[in-house]
């Protein structure tokens, strides 16, 4: 049984639940007593679940249709948000947003890439597959703030670039390219968040940071499970094989030293509780460019490019391998 | 070197994350290992991969792998490119130590970097040093498809990294011949990272007023092309040369019904649309990198036309009898 079919016995759980609740308001103490009782019991099915969570389930929690997406996030996580448009070259990417934010008293840009939630919104955010478009509005709204040394927050969700001929036309690996090079410079702190899928260079490209944090249940992957299955193994049902191959969860990530940072999610994820994730993720991302803000420009950027630097594991004739002590606990398969 | 060719394999490992029909096409083949009843000595005749024209391999090796007939520039080892390109005897190899370590334990890595190293005779699909080209000195690295596409993992991301350094150190421009189906999907998040620290690695050069020139090859996809490949100062790529962000099974499942424009994903379709300043036939190649270089620095560029391009100082002379280094 994988997550989703897990879920809908959760969802039989909170049907009863809701009815009990119900009958409870209008009547009597045992329904009070039959609701929470009932609400135990689902939760603990929840936390059994979840403690067996395979790396395929989280892949399917990553790309859940109900996930919160970075316009979810938006207004629990700052007191303003004012969106800004286009890329000053072309066009306006919807699977790309951002703009000037105040959070938690203090002028932050974020840009984040977006999803949608029904047919039409979908086809205006190009399912999540950003367009060279999206790419250089990211990058002119983060240039313009560091220009004013305002921090920098950018929402990972995508499940790649757009592969289209549209795309290849206008430059699709040069906006992702520009763009790594680019952050890599940049005179503000960074702080990325992976809110559910990293799907790859389209990920990256708003991911170079100084912090790097995952929700507990996104994913990120150097290519869709699916494609690395098709590749390898000739046979795209394979994705469970190869989201376990790769390493792709958060926790993953973590252990291998590539991550800074996971933001546990409410029992069930962050679907079922969008306000305590955003309340999470808000914390951590103030705490971050808090610290961040302590250093001075040109530390900031030395410490980025030695952490950009420092990612690979090799080896070297007459020399031990580079990983790093933690990482040698990591277990040979998770 | 008559052993280059017939070491290769003829179908290529494609540890990429980014599969094609361009990227699995396997290389020239041998006519004698087509045809092992015919009395033909192994290896003498070379069937163009495009046009299928039969070649004296002797008159193939001379014309640098590209066809006579139909000018399909086949694909060159990291070995080959260097000897085609840099000044005789120039190259000195650096960092030619360092050692991918299968970081994921993911399956089968350990036989297919065995296989890699076999096929090319490197311990990995980067291949960096010094060298001189038409006597401009310079960093150059090179990148080898034999070895696992040229797929982009940690080693591949390091060596290009220290590339940069030793370029800034010894200020000397960095040259970069890219042949890469992408990320290394064998070392999962590490080889994506390696986008990330390429690309930083080009802004220091930037930082540092170094110059930066990238040769595309046959094939340079997805990460690669998303990264590093594409931040050249300039930027040049050899005719025909697959260029593209998506292989050509996920461009094709993503076009559906849409008809494609026939040079489609090719150099000659990046170069239409802005993204390449010029395409440069093979044997053109080491004097347009020696006239781009010198642009940089100070050199002599001498061609066969004349002296009318010496520059005012000498301390690196270009040579070429070719006469259409210029148009
Ligand atoms: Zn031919």
């Amino acid at each position: 049984m994988n997550i989703l079919e897990f879920e809908k016995l959760v969802a039989e759980l909170d049907d009863t639940i809701a009815k009990a609740r119900q009958a409870a308001a209008r009547e009597s103490r045992d329904a009070l007593a039959d609701f929470t009782e009932l609400e135990a019991e689902r939760d603990q099915l929840l936390r059994e679940f979840f403690e067996g969570l395979t790396p395929w389930d989280e892949v399917l929690l990553a790309r859940h249709a109900s996930r919160p997406y970075t316009l979810d996030y938006v207004p629990l996580i700052t007191e303003d948000f004012l969106e800004l448009h286009g890329d000053r070259l072309f066009g306006d990417d919807g699977a790309m947003v951002g703009g000037f934010a105040q959070m938690g008293g203090q002028s932050v840009l974020l840009v984040g890439q977006q999803k949608g939630r029904d047919l039409k919104e979908r086809q205006k955010r190009n399912f999540g597959y950003v367009r060279p478009e999206g790419y250089r509005k990211a990058l002119r709204l983060m240039q313009t703030a560091a220009k004013f040394r305002r921090p920098i927050v950018t929402f990972v969700d995508t499940p790649g670039a757009d592969p289209n001929v549209s795309s290849e036309e206008r430059g699709i690996s040069e906006s992702i390219a520009r763009n790594l090079r680019e952050m890599s410079l940049l005179a503000s702190p960074i702080v990325s968040v992976i809110i559910g899928e990293g799907g790859s260079g389209g990920a990256l490209g708003i991911a170079v940071a100084d912090r790097v944090i995952m929700l507990e249940h996104s994913i990120y992957s150097v290519i869709a499970p699916e494609g690395c299955a098709s590749i390898i193994w000739r046979d795209p049902t394979r994705g469970a094989d190869a989201a376990r191959a790769m390493r792709v969860t958060a926790k993953d990530a973590l252990a291998l030293g590539l991550i800074d940072e996971v933001i546990p999610e409410p029992l069930g994820g962050a679907h079922r509780d969008p306000e305590a994730t955003a309340a999470a993720i808000k914390e951590a991302v103030i705490r971050s460019i808090r610290d961040l803000s302590r250093l001075t420009v040109s530390r900031l950027r030395a410490q980025r490019y030695q952490k950009l630097r420092a990612l690979g594991r090799f080896a070297e004739e007459g020399l031990p391998d580079n990983a790093p002590p933690a990482a040698a606990a990591v277990p040979a398969s998770v | 070197m008559p052993d280059w060719f017939r070491r290769r394999s003829t179908h290529t490992d494609n540890g990429t994350s980014t599969s094609g029909a361009a990227a699995a096409a396997p290389d020239a083949t041998p006519v004698a290992l087509l045809d092992a009843a015919s009395a033909v000595p192994e290896g003498a005749f070379t069937k163009c991969q495009k046009c299928s024209a039969i070649l004296y391999t002797k008159d193939f090796e001379r014309d640098l792998k590209v066809c006579a007939k139909c000018g399909h520039h086949h694909r060159l080892s990291a070995g080959e490119r260097v000897e085609y390109t840099v000044d005789e005897g120039s190259f000195a190899e650096t960092n030619a130590d360092l050692i991918a370590v299968d970081p994921l334990a993911f399956p089968d890595y350990a036989e297919k970097l065995a296989k890699g190293r076999r096929s090319s005779g490197h311990l990995d699909s980067l291949l960096t040093g010094t060298a001189a080209v038409g006597g401009q000195p310079c960093v150059l690295a090179v990148a080898d498809f034999a070895f696992m596409g040229g797929s982009m993992g940690s080693v591949f991301g390091e060596k290009f990294a220290r590339a940069t350094d030793l370029a800034i150190e010894e200020k000397l421009p960095l040259v970069v011949f890219c042949a890469s189906g992408g990320a290394r999907m064998q070392e999962g998040l590490f080889s994506l990272m390696q986008m990330a620290k390429t690309s930083a690695a080009v802004a220091q050069l930037a930082e540092e007023k170094i110059p930066y020139v990238v040769v595309l090859t046959d094939p340079t996809t997805g990460g690669a092309l998303a990264s590093f490949a594409s931040l050249g100062d300039v930027i040049l790529s050899e005719p025909g040369a697959y260029v593209a962000f998506a292989g050509t099974r996920v461009a094709q499942q993503a076009a559906q019904n849409q008809k494609l424009p026939p040079n489609y994903q090719l150099a000659e379709f990046q170069e239409e649309h802005g993204m390449i300043d010029r395409i440069i036939p093979r044997r053109e190649l080491p004097v347009t990198l020696a006239r781009t270089l010198a642009f940089f620095g100070v050199g002599t560029v001498t061609t066969a036309e004349g002296s009318d391009r010496t520059l005012p100082q000498t301390p690196g002379e270009i040579v070429s009898s070719n006469r259409n280094g210029s148009q």
